[in-house]
């Protein structure tokens, strides 16, 4: 009873995390950059809807995933000129992004509801497949972002951590007067951050359309986008970290679904809780220390007057 | 005295009319694009509006509003920035099923005002967590309360599919229907119940406090200068845990206005998003009361003018969410720095 | 390798550079000392090219120079090291080198780096772990990446602002040996600091500045304390402080700190131990150089920090854990320096400022009984003989001065008999300055009790009954009025004397 249960968790945490852990990277981006997108749940949206309504209409759900990373990366060019260029206030600009979100996703998607397509192609290495407790289940027949997660994830950590350009995000966030001070240029360092993390929330809500659920409904990405800050939290702002908290949280949620269609009794509104319960748990474990991991730059936003 | 008072006044109305004009012409733009004719889309939405039925409805779907909004405007005041509306007002709409459950036979002079109650409680006990860790100084209310926004609607539905899980309503769960003692009154033949009352009285209420009493005198000076007011004296913890607990209170009330004055029943889906967008008036309108009355009614007109779209243009609802999206860009562009 | 001639500036009606010359010798430790106020910090605002002087030249390298930021300063090899260390405490040692290098490769190369900043602390005694976080090193090694920051950037000229003004005693003797080793290597430094043991610990050349001129020079091994100390705080002779009534004998203590400590965090001042006690009808003076935890102090009185030892008594009550309301209540009123900042709100009106900290006196049903209030308060500014001003605009409308006395009329209305008054004066011009003291005597004529703390020698000359020095957070001396000198007190204040009296 045990084993497939497992497995069936297992790999539903890996499908399930996919799109998880790229929204948490792209936002992990913004985020040590000094900017919080609230509305990041929009950004999912619009990537997941154009890039359902592209693959509908073209047939090819390479360039529907292409069109969800542009869509994704304007978005957040958007909301970058709000918040950096005019200097707006980034929680109201990001629930305005959200509402932006939930709008233009409504209308992109209309005409297709329905559509049948031709999701992203999926494979499994022979020798994988050919091991007994996989060939079962799902497990390692990912398509191409699934695949490209943890590598993905190394390449977000490499570049905050291990490049100059990362160098200087990572000091925009903490201190921009420090930034400044050393000849870098902050809005830029931001704009950049934010257009790559839009990119990476594009990808994460078009793999929910064109991998996941193959079809396009209304909110279909069900609060993710907030998942996904939370997770951004859970982990420490770092990208590697982000990994395993998408694999424990998308898992709760795998979890629950296994739960259920086996007439478990416990509630799966219960699991569905964790991820949120398990962030704030955190930060109460952290708030005892002043040090917080967070960008010291997120401090006027995010934490109000702390 | 009069005039000059006059033409700032004035001139801000003009600058609101303009950035309405803005986003008007921006949402035509896009229903264009979208091959619908927005001038048809205008003259059906005026049309539904202006019908008693109509206009009822704006005000049914204005009363969550006003009180999301004040859930939002009153912590402002001490530089407290709530965004758990959302799970505040599912809180409030819990634990008032709860009081009309668990007291089925009481007659409506005790049961409604203790529902009422039960409502504010729920509310403000949810949001007095988050008050409680930002004085403790442990987590930032603003993460606390969003993180909590997701944990109250889970807890409405665990309700709904367990204990309080009314029979023949597999398919959508629900819990089973008040007894009438628990439902708010409504008026006339409207969808437009005793929530908006308690709406209307909670503003009014918003408004004296910060304004004409020694309290919101105090939450003021804690606002602007939270040092300042503890070394005079002002005992800063208290106040922001009670501002807290009583902004999540409005938003409870909310909530148990919406189960007791719309649905009857506590649902699933009792908010779609009304938390938020309380967040959006009550920035807009800088927390002041006149303008939360003025913003909810306008954001009441956007969506009603959603169904409109969606019975004659065949649009789906979400789409009005670009226009609020639209004003909101437009205001957030003009003003740097934010409202308040 | 660097001279100044002749550098003026002014600020509005101060002076704070009359015609001054310093020159800066590689293979040198240059030493600028003078009290706070004397113009060392617009000097080197100057020198490091954040200000342009109003007159004079600078030279580098002999050639002239326009200095007209602090890039430009950079550039030609001028590094400054400040107070407040512009480090990004979550990132580490090398990452915060790395972000000033100039040459930093795209991909980086954190082990090339690492190696350099491990040469160069060898070289001068700059060593640092380069992978530590910076939050977790103390301010001592913090010191030192920033140090490292301008030697790995190529300066040659470094300007040390009040450098030991955050260190342990230990880790003054290590940046007295980065000093030498600098020196060894021909880099030019030029320690700008009120700490006179620490001058003549380290400086080969003294520049003693004073009320922004230059009040004297000189060379390696010239200098003595005693002269010293006439230089920076000038002679008082001819003036004798006016005779006061001493405190008659009997008085009861209005307030006490028995032993009392407070811990201070981050960058505050641990207060330890002290023993403090104020009269009715007297004004205690708190002498210090600025950091020796005066704040901190008044904080503790006002019931803002709580106290980690000893114990606080309020007329023979013990008031330790009184809250700061209750304090207020029972007439402790609090003058601050930052008005603003510290007691007022500034979206707020001026009548609704007048209305805070005035406890449950104006309670009237759900609001305020303003008229009351507005009575009093219009009796206090009488009595302090201030105009009132209109009460209806915000109090950001009001002038600095003017701030203070609205502050002053509310703390004074309801005859305090305790006041603290934090650097009450600081920012005033002249005329407000003289006002605040005179109010201030009045009520302790009144007989309040007020406790002054200040920088300023002279208005602690002239008002204080008693006085006090605070050094790094303990009482180093208690004289009664007319027995102190200025030398005598400049030592305590600067460390450099015997503890006296206490």
């Amino acid at each position: 009873m045990t084993t497939p249960l497992v497995l069936g968790v297992l790999a539903g945490a890996v499908l399930s995390g996919t799109s998880l852990l790229y929204a948490t990277l792209g936002e992990t981006l913004a985020e040590r950059s000094g900017i919080v997108n609230l509305g990041l749940e929009g950004v999912l949206l619009m990537g997941a809807s154009v890039g359902f309504a592209v693959t509908a209409v073209t047939g090819n759900p390479w360039l529907g995933l292409a069109a969800a990373a542009l869509t994704g990366g304007l978005a957040n060019g958007l909301f970058g000129w709000l918040v950096v260029t005019r200097k707006a206030n980034q929680l109201a600009s990001g629930l305005a992004m959200m509402f932006f979100g939930f709008g233009v996703s409504a209308l992109v998607g209309a005409p297709h509801v329905g559509a049948v397509i031709t999701g992203l192609p999926k494979w499994r290495p022979a020798w994988l497949g050919a091991l007994p407790w996989v060939s079962a289940s799902t497990l390692f027949n990912y398509d191409l972002l699934t695949w490209l997660a943890l590598p993905v994830a190394l390449l977000v950590w490499w570049l905050l951590f291990k490049t100059r350009w990362g160098l200087g995000v990572r000091a925009v966030g903490e201190s921009p007067a420090a930034a400044f001070a050393s000849g870098r240029n902050p809005a830029l360092l931001q704009f950049q951050a934010l257009g790559l993390g839009g990119m990476l929330g594009g990808v994460a809500g078009a793999h929910l359309s064109l991998s996941l659920t193959l079809t396009w409904a209304e909110y279909m990405t069900a609060g993710r986008g907030f998942i996904a800050i939370a997770l951004v939290i859970f982990s420490k702002w770092n990208p590697l970290r982000a990994v395993v908290g998408a694999l424990l949280f998308g898992g709760a949620e795998a979890l629950q679904l296994q739960l259920q269609a086996r007439g478990s009794l416990i509630s799966p509104f219960i699991l569905e809780m964790m991820p949120y319960l398990l962030t704030l748990l955190v930060l109460l474990a952290w708030g005892g220390s002043r040090r917080l991991a967070a960008p010291a730059g997120l401090g006027r936003t995010f934490f109000g007057s702390d | 005295m009069s005039e000059l008072a006059l033409r700032p006044f004035l001139r801000q109305a003009l600058r609101h009319a303009l950035v309405a004009v803005a986003a008007l012409a921006m949402f035509a733009a896009i229903l264009l694009v979208a091959g619908k004719d927005p001038l048809r889309a205008a003259a059906d939405t005026c049309r539904s509006m202006t019908t008693v039925y109509g206009f009822s409805e704006l005000l049914v779907r204005m009363t969550p509003l006003l009180l999301t909004a004040v859930a939002v405007a009153l912590p402002s005041r001490l530089g407290l920035i709530n965004v758990g509306g959302e799970g505040q007002l599912y809180m409030g709409a819990w634990l008032a099923t709860a009081g009309a459950l668990w007291f089925p036979a009481a007659p409506r002079w005790v049961l409604l005002p203790l529902v009422a109650a039960m409502g504010f409680l729920g509310g403000a006990l949810w949001a007095a967590i988050p008050g409680v860790l930002r004085a403790m100084k442990l987590v930032n209310e603003t993460i606390a309360t969003l993180l909590l926004n997701y944990v109250a609607p889970l807890i409405v539905s665990y309700s709904i599919f367990g204990p309080w899980k009314a029979p023949g309503s597999s398919a959508y769960p629900e819990s089973p229907a008040y007894p009438d003692a628990a439902l708010l009154p409504a008026f006339f033949d409207t969808r437009v119940h005793g929530g908006l009352l308690l709406a209307l009285a909670a503003l009014l209420a918003y408004w004296i406090l910060v304004d004409k009493t020694r309290w919101g005198l105090q939450m003021r000076a804690i606002g602007g200068n939270a040092e300042a007011a503890q070394r005079l004296g002002i005992p800063v913890a208290v106040f922001l845990v009670a501002g807290l607990a009583l902004g999540g209170g409005m938003a409870g009330l909310a909530g148990m206005g919406e189960a007791m004055g719309v649905h009857g029943r506590l649902r699933q889906g009792l908010s779609p998003g009304f938390g938020f967008t309380g967040f959006l008036i009550a920035w807009l309108a800088g927390g002041r009361p006149l303008g939360i009355l003025f913003m909810a009614f306008l954001f009441a007109i956007i969506t009603a003018a959603g169904d409109t779209l969606q019975i004659t243009q065949g649009l789906p609802f979400s789409v009005v969410n670009i226009l609020l999206a639209m004003i909101l860009f437009i205001v957030l562009a003009r003003r740097p720095g934010g409202a308040r | 390798m660097l001279s100044a001639r002749g550098i003026s500036k002014r600020y509005g009606a101060l002076l704070a550079n009359d015609g001054i010359d310093l020159s800066l010798n590689g293979g040198e430790v240059h030493a600028l000392l003078g009290e706070n106020g004397a113009g060392k910090s617009t000097l080197s605002k100057i020198l490091y090219g954040y200000t342009r002087p109003d007159a004079g030249e600078i030279l580098v390298g002999g050639k002239a120079a326009r200095l007209r930021s602090p890039r430009e300063a950079r550039a030609l090899g001028i590094g400054m090291v400040f107070q407040n260390f512009m480090l990004i405490p979550a990132l580490t040692v090398q990452e915060n080198i790395a972000l000033f290098l100039t040459d930093l490769p795209a991909i980086l190369d954190q082990e090339a780096v690492a190696r350099r900043i491990r040469a160069y602390g060898a070289r001068f005694g700059l060593q640092v772990d380069p992978h530590a976080p910076v939050r977790q090193l103390s301010v001592g090694d913090r010191q030192k990446v920033e140090i490292l920051k301008l030697l790995l950037a190529e300066a040659r000229i470094l300007i040390f602002d009040e450098p030991t003004k955050v260190l342990a005693p230990h880790e003054i003797e290590g940046l007295f040996q980065v000093f030498a080793a600098l020196k060894a290597e021909g880099y030019a430094i030029l320690f700008i600091t009120h700490k006179l043991r620490e001058v003549i610990a380290c400086a080969d050349r003294i520049t003693v500045l004073r009320q922004g001129r230059v009040a004297g020079g000189f060379g390696p091994g010239e200098a003595q304390v005693e002269t010293l100390v006439k230089m920076m705080f000038g002679e008082r002779g001819g003036e004798e402080p006016t005779a006061e009534t001493p405190v008659p004998a009997g008085t009861r203590p209005l307030l006490e700190l028995r032993g009392a400590s407070a811990q201070g965090v981050g960058s505050e001042t641990t207060l330890q131990g002290l023993n403090l006690t104020l009269h009715e009808g007297e004004v205690l003076g708190v002498a210090g150089v600025s950091g020796s935890g005066q704040k901190e102090l008044g904080d503790l009185i006002l019931g803002l920090r709580p106290l980690s030892g000893g114990s606080r008594w309020f007329r023979g009550e013990d008031a330790s854990s009184w809250s700061i309301a209750r304090l207020r209540e029972r007439g402790v009123a609090f003058v601050p320096e930052d008005p603003l900042a510290m007691a007022a709100v500034s979206g707020m009106s001026v009548r609704e400022n007048l209305s805070l900290g005035t406890g449950s006196r104006y309670h009237k049903g759900l609001s305020l009984d303003w008229r009351a209030l507005e009575a009093t308060m219009g009796a206090s500014f009488a009595a302090l003989a201030f105009p009132v001003p209109p009460l209806d605009p915000p109090i950001t409308a009001l002038s600095g001065g003017n701030l203070q006395r609205v502050v002053l009329a509310r703390e004074l209305a309801h005859g305090p008999s305790l006041i603290i008054a934090l650097y009450p004066t600081r920012g005033l011009d002249a005329r407000s300055a003289a006002s605040v003291r005179e109010l201030l005597r009045r009520a302790r004529d009144g007989g309040a009790g007020v406790l002054l703390i200040s920088e300023d020698l002279e208005e602690l000359a002239d008002m204080s009954d008693r006085l006090l020095v605070l050094f790094q957070g303990a009482l180093v001396g208690e004289f009664p009025r007319g027995s102190w000198r200025p030398e005598a007190v400049g030592h305590l204040m600067t460390g450099s004397g015997e503890v006296a009296g206490v």
